[in-house]
């Protein structure tokens, strides 16, 4: 009983930040209030007619989507390889391409910063792009890893023996059985690469900011609530896409299982 | 087979590419109002122990090592929950409202914060935003989902005929839990630990807006000095403590519980 209290004081500490950032991005006056004086859709409008939010999304959508087009074929050949090989140093292979996940955000950003200049690239998204690449890379080794431990090889050695061409093979039978990893593997990119602020802060400016960057800006800036607002369809699309993820993978065992 | 891996290890140089001249830049001579460095010195270190910054080090560390302590005692009945529920419904609840902030991108969590912090909600009776007290609650809220995703899988690992065991000769459910539960998921705890103090160290967005520039820690020296000063050389010898404090904390996680961090 006491257990269950106390899980439910904490499941509220965890989900406080959100119900008022939710309820703040309908208050209809620039000054914070809680709980808000009345209703409004003033700070959504906000949102969509400001002009570098309309730029930083477009920024997102670029640098998102090139990062995960590129991320998930290297990725999903990195994990064929970690894992059917003959590799000497498996496990330090496996350690290299996870460890972009370690360095500190501030290390890794300022290093690009430093590269960038060094190679004239500054005004460039190729280096939000090249740097989502390596920040994601790490999610999709992982979770396809998974998926081509567990796909028996047998199926493939029957579709040889029944004459497919290998490249036959490996479209229709290596791929689509690896569909739930590359799925997960998506799923991450798209995450880690949507949110990602430290990174990019170092390496973009105005005119090349991502989503997250020109929130922050903002927040240093202003204080009325369009960024709550931004911040709620953030949240919206956070809980569509945990609760795709429920119920197309099970979650428990993607995540307690390992 | 092998060739498969190349792409990958082309991103990978480059990543070492980015890191080899922040280490490089480390060691070059700063000259003010100019962005190209002078020759190689140990100067940019010898600054971090300069009293200013010695501060924002000790901060950090202090921090951190709070936030780890918090996080895993506000962690740890979620996780038991989690791995312990017969309920997949409940299950299912508490999973999604702990990987909801792991999804949520670290701007939208921080300014979340700032709402609450700031007297929007409720009048704090003492002064919370912009002190170290407020980015205290901001990084234990921000540790918590990785703190209680480690501790459930390391919860579930343990058999539960060990506790059904103790039980049945006779120990009460707090024995049950101090001597049998406790002690088996150890690993978790170290583990857990020593990863969300490795990650504090590095913080960044929580003490940038939560602090309002008066709590500084390791990670907004390096933005201060690098974006606003343009001192890259002084701002890359303390990224390269960051990832000196980082990578030795992780290794020693890894040794603990003989498998990969994270």
């Amino acid at each position: 009983m006491r257990l269950r209290l106390a899980v439910l004081l904490l499941l509220a500490f965890m989900t406080l930040p959100t119900v008022v950032v939710i309820a703040v991005s309908f208050n209809p006056t620039a000054i914070l209030s809680f709980p808000p004086a009345g209703f409004s859709w003033r700070w959504y409008v906000n949102v969509l007619t400001y002009p570098q939010f309309q730029r930083a999304a477009w920024n997102s959508l670029v640098v998102t989507g090139g990062a995960v087009l590129l991320a998930l074929p290297i990725g999903t050949l990195a994990a064929l390889a970690l894992e059917r090989a003959r590799l000497r140093g498996r496990a330090l292979w496996a350690a290299a391409l996870l460890s972009p996940l370690v360095v500190p955000g501030v290390a890794a950003g300022l290093g690009f910063l430093i590269l960038a200049a060094a190679l004239g690239l500054l005004r460039s998204r190729i280096v939000l792009v090249v740097a989502h690449v390596a920040l994601v890379l790490p999610f999709v080794v992982r979770s396809v890893w998974v998926s081509v431990r567990n796909l028996d090889p047998a199926l493939e050695r029957a579709a040889a023996s029944l004459g497919a061409s290998p490249r036959r093979i490996f479209f229709r039978v290596t791929l689509p059985l690896l569909r739930p990893g590359l799925f997960a593997a998506l799923l991450f990119a798209v995450v880690v690469s949507v949110n990602e602020f430290v990174v990019s802060l170092f390496i973009s400016n105005r005119v090349t900011e991502i989503l997250p960057v020109a929130m922050f800006n903002y927040v240093v800036n202003y204080t009325d609530p369009t960024i709550a607002a931004l911040s709620s369809l953030f949240i919206a699309a956070t809980f569509l896409v945990i609760w795709l993820a429920d119920r197309f993978l099970d979650l428990g065992r993607v995540f307690l299982q390992h | 087979m092998k060739l498969l891996l190349l792409p990958a290890i082309a991103v990978l140089a480059v990543f070492a590419a980015a890191l080899t001249a922040l280490f490089r830049w480390s060691l070059l001579e700063f000259i003010p109002g100019s962005l190209v460095p002078g020759g190689y010195t140990l100067d940019n270190f010898r600054a971090v122990l300069a009293p200013q910054y010695l501060h924002a080090v000790r901060d950090t560390v202090i921090l951190a090592a709070l936030t780890t302590v918090l996080t895993l005692l506000a962690s740890y009945p979620v996780a038991y929950a989690l791995a312990r529920t017969p309920s997949r419904a409940v299950r299912s609840t508490l999973l999604v409202l702990t990987l909801a902030p792991f999804f949520t991108g670290a701007i939208v969590r921080t300014y979340a914060w700032v709402l609450v912090l700031g007297n929007t909600v409720m009048t704090w009776p003492i002064p919370m935003l912009f002190t170290e007290r407020g980015v205290l609650v901001g990084l234990v809220h921000f540790s918590m989902p990785t703190m209680i995703l480690i501790l459930a899988a390391a919860l579930s690992h343990i058999d539960p005929a060990y506790e059904r065991a103790a039980a049945s000769l006779g120990a009460r459910p707090a024995r049950v839990f101090w001597r049998v539960t406790l002690p088996l998921s150890m690993p978790g705890i170290v583990s857990g630990g020593l990863i969300v103090f490795a990650w504090t160290l590095s913080a960044f967005p929580t003490p940038e807006l939560l602090g309002g520039g008066k709590v500084k820690m390791i990670a907004n020296v390096v933005k201060d000095l690098g974006l606003d000063s343009f001192n890259w050389p002084g701002s890359a010898a303390f990224a390269m403590l960051a990832l000196a404090l980082t990578l030795a904390l992780l290794a020693a996680a890894g040794r603990f519980t003989g498998s990969r961090p994270a």
